[in-house]
């Protein structure tokens, strides 16, 4: 595939990343503080879900416990952020440290061919054996340089500060523009990783890993790339999340938050990345508007939602909008073919 | 890579190959030979065993006992992917092909395998051509009916450029005219490769008319031109027999 034609695969994802730089810069402008702050928190979950959207929707790697990798990175972030007194590297050390691991889990599970269903169970476990070991750090012999554990209580996080000057600290407003520029950023990578020989390769893999093998890829290799890959992505999200709620605990490694990753895909839709991106943000605040009344019960509002969307849209949201939309434009585009084809034979004959 | 090899180079060989399932033996101490160049058809009643016997050539199974050299090279144990990487194209019986994607997207992927961006999209070009699938290069290949699937497997064989080339019972499912065409796309294969083809269609052994090794419980009762093995009285009772 040459430049031009990767271009136009991403024609989509342009548009979409550009709307996303128009609402960076308005929304400071036109939404209160406190919302702000709020969204911070929902554009890293968003870049979560993204993470999922890549090693799931198209590597085909239904990794249950994505939350791992946040979790790891927002750990990794504040501890070494901590240490550091400064936050610039401790943005390398947690993107390092979550794909280390990824790339470490993935090699014994990928070249160990460990079963599908079984590299769902066996990230999960691992996402609780995080939230019970990191639990019970909580007395003060836990420290990891100068950082406290905390056990259940978590750690403060250092904000962000200035790459140049660790003394100025970014204020709330500031944060939103990194978190959002990150998103966009990562959102846009991603885009354009897929569109790469590697990035059809792990689409090839996800529609038959045989045939793939067969026509001489290594598959073991692509499915460790792109989960590492996926992987560092996570942390990404994982280092926002704990700029926008100041803190990190345990909490994020719960069973909860791995489910919820794994909704906002299904909600989503596979096989596309804006669509799991935008379920994150409508859920995120679906679930805070329900928090502010008693009527309905959280939880049972999600489960309602999920059991929605498989039972009635179960290629999620993004593939049955496009559908529509395609559905609606083909009458047009055969007419077209069919014009061109006519102009084609006509000019022959003269 | 072809300069090296010659007519009557022996490039595919088995000694004493054995895949046992449990207590079944579905490949019983095969000795096989290959030549360059050769088109060789397996051929035998069902659950003979050349399907197995094509998977432990594949990578696809690793074999309880014996080896498998290709090109002299010992490729007992190794994977698919090593073996495609050979040289190697492999169709397999099941159709093994991207069902999500197009049909361009099929056949790039296996010419983008071992050749560069612009070469690969010439070589997808040129296959799809090759096996008139212009019409529905944009079709998503889950769609296609079973023949058609059938032929963008074969083009994915075909892109990849490969000297040996593995198909299992590529003829399956297809229509008369579809076989036919089949017969006519591994002749041509053929003048540039080495074929190992299994079949079950006799009359589709006639059109191709190659070698033959017929197997039987797991092993190889004769080797020989079809007219000789129709001929044959053991051969035509263990296979002709209940088919003619
Ligand atoms: N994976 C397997 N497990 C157990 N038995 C098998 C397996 N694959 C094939 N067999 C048995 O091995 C024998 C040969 O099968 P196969 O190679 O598919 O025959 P053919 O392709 O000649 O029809 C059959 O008896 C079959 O039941
Ligand atoms: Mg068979």
């Amino acid at each position: 595939m040459n430049g031009r034609d990767t271009l136009r695969k991403m024609r989509p994802v342009f548009v979409f990343a550009l709307i996303g730089v128009i609402f960076m810069f308005t929304a400071p402008y036109v939404l209160q503080l406190f919302t702000i702050i709020n969204l911070t928190t929902a554009i890293a979950l968003a870049v979560l879900a993204l993470s999922l959207a890549l090693v799931w929707g198209f590597g085909g790697i239904l990794c249950f416990g994505q939350v791992a990798f946040f979790g790891l990175g927002a750990y990794a972030y504040t501890i070494a952020a901590i240490n550091f007194g400064g936050s610039t590297w401790a943005i390398l050390v947690a993107i390092m440290v979550a794909s280390a691991f990824a790339a470490l889990l993935g090699y014994f599970v990928f070249f160990g061919r460990v079963s599908d269903v079984y590299l769902g169970v066996i990230t999960l476990t691992v996402t609780l054996i995080f939230f019970s070991l990191i639990r019970r750090t909580s007395g003060p012999e836990y420290t990891i340089g100068k950082a406290l554990m905390g056990g259940f209580n978590g750690i403060t996080s250092p904000p962000l500060n200035l790459p140049w000057d660790a003394g100025s600290f970014l204020f709330p407003e500031h944060v939103f523009y990194v978190a959002m520029a990150a998103l966009i950023l990562c959102y846009v990578f991603c885009g354009w990783l897929v569109t790469t020989h590697f990035g059809r390769v792990c689409v090839g893999i996800r529609e038959n890993e045989l045939r793939a093998e067969l026509l001489g890829y290594d598959s073991r290799l692509y499915k460790l790339g792109i989960f590492t890959i996926s992987a560092g992505i996570a942390a990404i999200g994982g280092v926002l999340f704990c700029n926008g709620v100041g803190r990190i605990t345990p909490d994020v490694f719960n069973l909860y938050n791995a489910a919820l990753t794994i909704i906002w895909v299904i909600v989503g839709g596979r096989g596309t990345l804006i669509g799991p991106i935008v379920a994150t943000f409508g859920l995120f605040y679906l679930t805070s508007a329900l928090g502010g009344q008693s009527l309905f019960n959280n939880n049972l509002v999600l489960g309602i939602i999920l059991i929605f969307f498989v039972l009635l849209v179960p290629k999620g949201l993004a593939p049955t909008v496009t559908d529509w939309f395609t559905r609606r434009r083909k009458p047009r585009r055969a007419a077209g073919r069919r014009r061109r084809a006519a102009r084609r034979t006509g000019a022959t004959e003269a | 890579m072809s300069s090296k090899r010659h007519r009557r180079d022996v490039i595919v060989e088995t000694r004493s190959l054995s895949m046992h399932f449990g207590g079944v033996r579905a490949v019983d101490q095969v000795d096989f030979t290959l030549f360059d160049k050769e088109l060789r058809c397996l051929i035998g009643p069902n659950g003979a065993g050349k399907s197995t016997f094509f998977k432990c050539l594949t990578g696809q199974l690793h074999p309880t006992a014996g080896n498998v050299l290709i090109q002299r090279q010992d490729t007992t144990g190794a994977e698919p992917h090593e073996i495609a990487g050979l040289g190697v194209g492999i169709k397999t019986q099941v159709p093994n092909v991207f069902d999500g994607l197009s049909v361009d997207e099929n056949i790039w992927l296996s010419a983008r395998r071992w050749h560069k961006p612009k070469r690969a999209r010439a070589l997808t070009a040129e296959t799809i051509e090759r096996l008139r699938l212009g019409d529905i290069r944009r079709e998503t290949v889950g769609r296609l009916a079973h023949g058609q699937r059938q032929w963008v497997e074969l083009g994915m064989v075909v892109a990849a450029d490969p000297w040996l080339v593995l198909l299992d019972e590529p003829a399956a499912g297809m229509t008369h005219e579809e076989t036919a065409r089949t017969a006519e796309l591994i002749r041509e294969i053929n003048t540039e490769a080495a074929l190992i083809v299994v079949e079950h269609d006799m009359q589709f052994i006639r059109m191709i008319s190659s070698q033959v090794t017929l197997f039987h419980e797991g092993r190889i009762l004769m080797e020989d031109t079809m007219e000789a093995i129709s001929n044959d009285k053991r051969a035509r009772e263990v296979y002709l027999g209940h088919r003619a």
